[in-house]
């Protein structure tokens, strides 16, 4: 098995949100027509099913939901940063994300208030990731 | 509901069946469910030409089971390997009865996940986060109980209670794959997996296969053994807004509220009629879920529920008195249903609940189900 980490599959739908996030900016798919905003993207509006979505840029800014730390590597490429902390995000701006909280560890709390970070990857790829505001 | 409330008591399970449960390489999911099925039908005492009807899961194919059992059924289903099919399954085929689509059915689910090694998680089936390394079904499970345990104060002590008592169940099954008793400091010393789950806090991988046999209520008058109707069924399914795989930011509780209240309106029951609980527990979180869910407690009170062994038989609600998945089988469910079969039949020895008369099963999961079974 590669010691590599796992790439996110690239697809149409959602290449705008990954060439995003290499130029330190973190986007979510967006309906015109009623303003649902969601991450992952889909095909249509889940709300109103329009088909033509778009893509807005989030303020990078939303609260801790809930965090685990991962003892377990189930992909080899993780062994060496174990324990490593996942987090769940609500973005202002409404979705949800599962991300990796980084930086300074605190004492996080359910509620406390986070800001994106971007960190590239040796794969051309960057994640955003969060840490404590 | 109306119309399905009409189907009350009108389907039975008359035959339930099992293999082993363990490491088995050398055979395979048809070889498994085979077995299970040829326990099923000594245990109804029919032949297996009255079955006409045959939903298989986490089979590979239903045309290969078909052609090993020798069957060619009127009506077949096929389902995937989740878990929440099980649930799914069994309202399926009572329905399908119901409508006259088949008579006698047999439901058959088989699973070589030990002897095949599978992890549930990593490589087998990435997902939209794992490139965060958020993956494994487990992980979901402890995401969803830091967030309980912060909005409510709930512990991991008070977790710690689900699998002591499903463990001690297991110590009084002949059948179950770990029966060493466990302590609570036990639990809090194992080796974490996604803090805050510990190893204890996670099902078993096994091998093994169940078959159960259902009719209509009418004609289970006629077999081996006192049928176990199924009095009530409830359903409610939660795809939006989740893309986080064995997740639910409120934990299911409105699924579970929906699904639980039209299991009792069709039953005609309520919780405290309940004698015993077989409550889906792939990690130990999802039995403080559903205890909530179905209203045995408040949200946010499972913690204090569960303390001083109120889930071990002779407390205030017997949970999973097989060992369930966490000590037991990973059947997925369906080994559950097979033991809420054998409580209300009385044959259960050890285990047995005092004067069962009403088990309930829960699946709290994106297909919520539930359903309530009593002795015909």
């Amino acid at each position: 098995m590669s010691d590599t980490k796992p790439l996110p599959r690239i697809d149409t739908l959602n290449k705008p949100f990954w060439d995003a996030a290499r130029l330190g900016k973190l986007l979510l798919q967006h309906c015109p027509a009623c303003g649902d905003t969601r991450f992952p993207p889909g095909p249509v509006c889940p709300q109103c099913l329009a088909g033509d979505q778009t893509w807005i840029e989030s303020a990078g800014q939303g609260t801790l939901e809930s965090w685990i730390d991962m003892h377990r590597a189930y992909w080899d490429g993780f062994k060496n940063d174990l324990p490593y902390r996942v987090c769940l995000v609500r973005l202002r701006e409404g979705p949800l994300l599962v991300s990796n909280l980084v930086g300074p560890a605190g004492n996080p709390r359910l509620g406390a208030l986070v800001k994106v970070v971007f960190e590239a990857t040796d794969n051309e790829i960057t994640l955003p990731k969060f840490a404590l505001a | 509901m109306s119309g399905l409330n009409a189907l009350k008591d009108k389907i039975a399970v008359i035959g339930v069946g099992n293999t082993q449960y363990g490491n088995f390489p050398g055979t395979d999911e048809y070889g498994l469910a085979a077995q299970a099925f040829g326990n099923a039908l000594t245990d109804c005492g029919i032949g297996k030409n009255q079955i006409d009807g045959m939903l298989v899961s986490r089979i590979p194919s239903y045309v290969r089971m078909g052609e090993v059992l020798g069957l060619n059924p009127r009506w077949t289903i096929p389902l995937p390997a989740h878990g929440r099919m099980s649930g799914m399954g069994i309202i399926e085929a009572a329905t399908a009865i119901a409508a006259g689509q088949c008579e006698v059915a047999a439901l058959l689910y088989a699973n070589i996940g030990r002897s095949r090694r599978v992890n549930y998680g990593g490589d087998e089936s990435p997902g939209t986060w794992d490139p965060w390394g958020f993956t494994s079904p487990g992980a979901a499970h402890a995401l969803a109980f830091r967030r309980h345990m912060e909005l409510f104060g709930t512990t991991t002590r008070q977790l710690a209670e689900v699998p002591v008592s499903i463990r001690y169940h297991a110590g009084l099954n002949p059948d179950a794959v770990m029966r060493t008793p466990i302590t609570i400091e036990d639990h809090e010393s194992a080796r974490f997996i996604a803090d805050p789950l510990r190893l204890l806090d996670y099902c078993l991988i096994n091998d093994g296969a169940v078959c159960l046999i259902l009719t209509s209520a009418e004609r289970a008058r006629d077999f081996a053994k006192p049928p176990v109707l199924i009095s009530g069924w409830g359903a409610q399914d939660t795809f939006s807004p989740s893309s986080i795989a064995n997740f639910d930011i409120d934990f299911w509780y409105p699924a579970l509220g929906s699904a639980g209240r039209q299991a009792y309106e069709m039953a005609g029951i309520t919780h405290q009629d309940v004698d015993a609980l077989m409550c889906y527990d792939n990690f130990s979180p999802t039995v403080l879920f559903s205890l909530e869910g179905l209203g045995f407690c408040k949200q946010g009170e499972s913690g204090a529920f569960v303390e001083n062994g109120a889930l071990s038989l002779g407390g205030r609600l017997p949970v999973n008195t097989d060992g369930g998945h966490l000590s037991n089988s990973y059947m997925q469910g369906w080994a559950l249903n097979v033991e809420a079969v054998r409580q209300l039949r009385g044959e259960c020895g050890a285990r047995q609940v005092p004067d069962c008369q009403v088990v309930q099963y829960v699946q709290a999961t994106p297909c919520t189900r539930s359903i309530v079974y009593t002795r015909g």
